[in-house]
């Protein structure tokens, strides 16, 4: 879409990068069924993992990456797909019955924002005080932890480059 | 993964009770107490309110009903506090 201004630029930020050690963490998981606790480390035991942080559910850009990596079918390259976000438990396990994404690993909640603090890529939103989110960003670690592919936002809004995202995934 | 296919015991725990609980719920909250009595290390799985939506619960108990606990390390799954105390008191309290 073509639009007649610029779009907001968002800080330079010192964030994880390819080639880095993805920051381990552990938060509640959310699958369709229900959420326990889950460290990154523990997905990684079982193989590679996309780790995709988007705004709050129910915001637009979130609700158009899960509808496209859905459409895309993402998990077929046998990578477990896990999102982030501030969102409760509560209103993953809706995102994830509306966006018909049970097939991936899940989503993890992080109401306070620690783990994208971790991974540099906090962004404090304007008009709602005290909240701050990831800005979109999408990781591809190896199961040894190494960080593969990244991107992250650099506009507001800012959406990942879906075909580099899948050339990743078949490199990996 | 998806939790269709998710084992009762999830690879990454180490604990051999897992504990299907709801936020907030005293039954639930009467069962952790115990197991923390008994320091017996546990696992949480969290579910919603709505019965209809514990189909988790149903596969291991047979009921939507929390709390609801699997023990791997004698193979018991139950559901009901008052049956989960016992058990866990007569499991693992040794002599009173």
């Amino acid at each position: 879409m073509e639009l007649d201004f610029e779009v907001v630029d968002l800080p330079e930020t010192d964030h994880v990068e390819e080639g880095d050690e993805a920051p381990d963490f552990t938060r509640p998981l959310v699958n369709d069924e229900y959420w326990e606790d889950v460290a990154l480390s523990d997905l990684l035991n079982d193989g590679p993992v996309l780790l995709v942080f988007t705004p709050m559910d129910g915001a637009f850009p979130t609700t158009y990456i899960w509808n496209e990596l859905r459409e895309r079918g993402v998990e077929e390259y046998g990578v477990q797909i896990a999102g982030v976000s501030i969102s409760s438990p509560y209103e993953h396990k809706t995102t994830i019955e509306e966006r018909d994404i049970q097939d991936f690993a899940g989503l993890f909640s992080d109401p306070q924002n620690g783990v994208a603090e971790q991974y540099g890529i906090s962004h404090d939103l304007d008009g709602m005080a005290g909240v701050s989110e990831p800005r979109p960003a999408v990781f591809l670690v190896a199961a040894d932890g190494t960080v593969e592919y990244a991107w992250v936002a650099e506009e507001w809004p800012n959406f990942p480059d879906y075909d580099a995202v899948e050339d990743a995934l078949v490199g990996l | 993964m998806s939790a269709r296919t998710a084992p009762p015991r999830p690879e990454h725990s180490d604990a051999h009770v897992t504990l299907y609980r709801l936020q907030a719920c005293p039954f639930c909250e009467r069962v952790v107490r115990k197991l923390d009595e008994l320091d017996i290390d546990y696992h949480s799985r969290f579910v919603e309110p709505m019965h209809s939506d514990r189909d988790a619960v149903k596969r291991i108990v047979g009921a939507r009903t929390v709390p609801a606990i699997i023990d791997d390390e004698t193979g018991v799954a139950m559901a009901e506090s008052a049956n989960i105390v016992e058990y866990l008191d007569a499991t693992y309290g040794g002599d009173d």
